[in-house]
């Protein structure tokens, strides 16, 4: 009987033998936030990367304080992230190479269909949150440090207020699960349109508050210094880099999500300086 | 309740149609979990039957590290193994992280302890007098040792199931050393994570009942060699 198990663990072993090769070369890693994954955009633009230049693309998808994270220390190639002001703090110290602009899309603030806050129809994202904090209304925070939760941050910054009380939840997930959280608690939350209209089905919070400048959501690449540690892959990085914003890339972009949500998810902007955008 | 309904017909339709993707995901745990669970066996096996036949100095505090390790988080593991294998890490030369291989190792981390334990319990469960008896009869150390496994054979198949549940169901470690890389690195329940962040709560559901099934078939079939060999 021994024998049989150890025979077992042989079986087992062996069917793992025939997985994949491990021998890897061009291979570029890409650390991203995952509401570019959740978008399923880069299970469309990958793909076209790989085919054209031979390139394997690993992405890792967390949130954009620790995709950055991981690309200042050499642990990624390329990274791909959403947080204009925390991008700045890594490429001034050498850390990220060669910021470009990608794409866009916005963020929105929703809220419970009785507004108890009467934020609807506002223009300024910055007065909505203060007139929340008011009347203490629930609000639901992402608190993972992603690049919505860093915007977050910036708004009640800029409201001059730090928001913190029973009426305020951090829930340390992701888009979706927050967005879901605050339907069943009637609360606000600060989402990206992308994910709300992925949970169109589950989640029915109207929009409160769009089309305010800070609410603008804009996608950059950045190399990584291969001086940021062993094994950077830069010229992998590099390619891929230049690929997303170039021609073909920006047009998958400019039509990614029609079909399926009847609008576009992202607006391409290739080429774009912040400046040009209102960065 | 009508999405769990949505959730198990899209289940059944993704394999009876073959989705490429679904199977190659499914296939991808089986192998993943199984050469983790088949090593944590070649290890945890000899290892249990000596702590619980060697008496040493110190034996009380490795036993009771191996209980401790039996409900080592899985997130825990997941990033020891990920700081490891970064490139800047001791192990980075090896290029591993973002691989299969990187999930075996955190997977096989995880269950040694349990396959350890369980094997301690199940040879220490033997009484003291087979082992005199035995002994008295002129058995040498080796067949000693052969005996008592043998004897212990049935919980050491539940060592064996128990060793695999854990780590086909884990997904803090296999998210977090395999970065979730599709057709790469997307397991089970890596993939079921993703489907619900992206809100396609029937694909998860319906990856759900793939795992439970493939779990139950691997359960049932250690079962009944279990079972056989009892009679």
């Amino acid at each position: 009987m021994r024998r049989r198990a150890l025979g077992l663990g042989l079986v087992f072993a062996l069917i793992a033998g025939g997985g994949p090769s491990l021998a890897e070369s061009r291979v570029v890693i890409l650390s991203t936030t995952t509401s570019t994954q959740d978008s399923g955009l880069l299970d469309v633009l990958i793909p076209i990367f790989e085919r054209r230049t031979g390139y394997t693309v690993k992405t890792i998808a967390v949130g954009t304080g620790q995709a950055l994270a991981l690309a200042s220390r050499g642990e990624a190639d390329v990274t791909l992230a959403h947080a204009p002001g925390l991008e700045a703090r890594y490429v001034r110290d050498g850390k990220l190479l060669n910021r470009r602009l990608v794409m866009a899309n916005d963020f929105v603030i929703v809220g419970p269909p009785a507004d108890p806050a009467g934020i609807r129809g506002m223009k300024r994202a910055v007065v909505a949150l203060q007139r929340i904090a008011e009347v203490r209304a629930p609000f639901v925070s992402r608190g993972d440090h992603s690049g919505t939760h860093v915007l977050e941050r910036e708004l009640w910054r800029q409201a001059g207020l730090r928001p913190e009380g029973a009426w305020y939840l951090e829930s340390g997930q992701g888009m979706g699960a927050t967005l879901v959280i605050a339907q069943d608690r009637r609360a606000y939350a600060l989402a990206d349109r992308a994910t709300l209209l992925a949970f169109g089905k589950r989640v029915t919070l109207p929009v409160m508050v769009d089309g305010d400048r800070p609410l603008l959501n804009l996608y950059s690449v950045m190399e990584v210094n291969p001086a940021n540690g062993p094994r950077v892959h830069a010229a992998g990085g590099k390619a891929f880099a230049d690929f997303l914003v170039s021609p073909e890339a920006q047009e998958v972009i400019r039509t990614f999500g029609l079909e399926r949500y009847g609008r576009p998810l992202f607006v391409p902007l290739g080429g774009k300086t912040d400046a040009e955008v209102g960065g | 309740m009508e999405l769990i309904g949505e959730g198990l017909a899209r289940a059944f339709r993704l394999v009876a149609a073959g989705d490429p993707e679904v199977l190659g995901i499914t296939w991808l745990s089986l192998q993943v979990s199984a050469a983790a669970t088949g090593l944590a066996l070649l290890v945890g096996m000899p290892l249990g039957a000596v702590l619980a036949l060697v008496r040493f100095p110190g034996r009380a505090l490795v036993v009771a590290l191996v209980n401790t390790g039996m409900g080592l988080p899985p997130v825990v593991v997941g990033l020891f193994v990920s700081i490891l294998l970064w490139r800047s890490g001791p192990l980075g030369f090896l290029e591993l992280l973002y691989t299969p291989a990187a999930i075996v190792l955190a997977q096989f981390v995880i269950a040694v302890p349990i396959v350890t334990g369980l094997t301690l319990a199940a040879v220490q469960q033997i009484p003291e007098r087979f082992r005199l008896q035995m002994l008295a009869l002129g058995a040498s150390r080796g067949q000693l040792v052969w005996v008592l496994v043998r004897e212990a054979r049935l919980p050491m198949l539940a060592a064996l199931m128990a060793g695999f549940g854990a780590v086909i169901s884990e997904v803090g470690a296999s998210l977090m050393v395999g970065g979730n890389i599709r057709g790469q690195t997307r397991v089970l329940t890596t993939a079921t994570v993703l489907e619900t962040s992206k809100g396609n709560f029937d694909v998860a559901i319906a990856l759900s009942v793939i795992l439970l099934a493939l779990t139950f078939l691997v359960n049932w079939a250690l079962t009944w060699l279990q079972q056989r060999s009892r009679a």
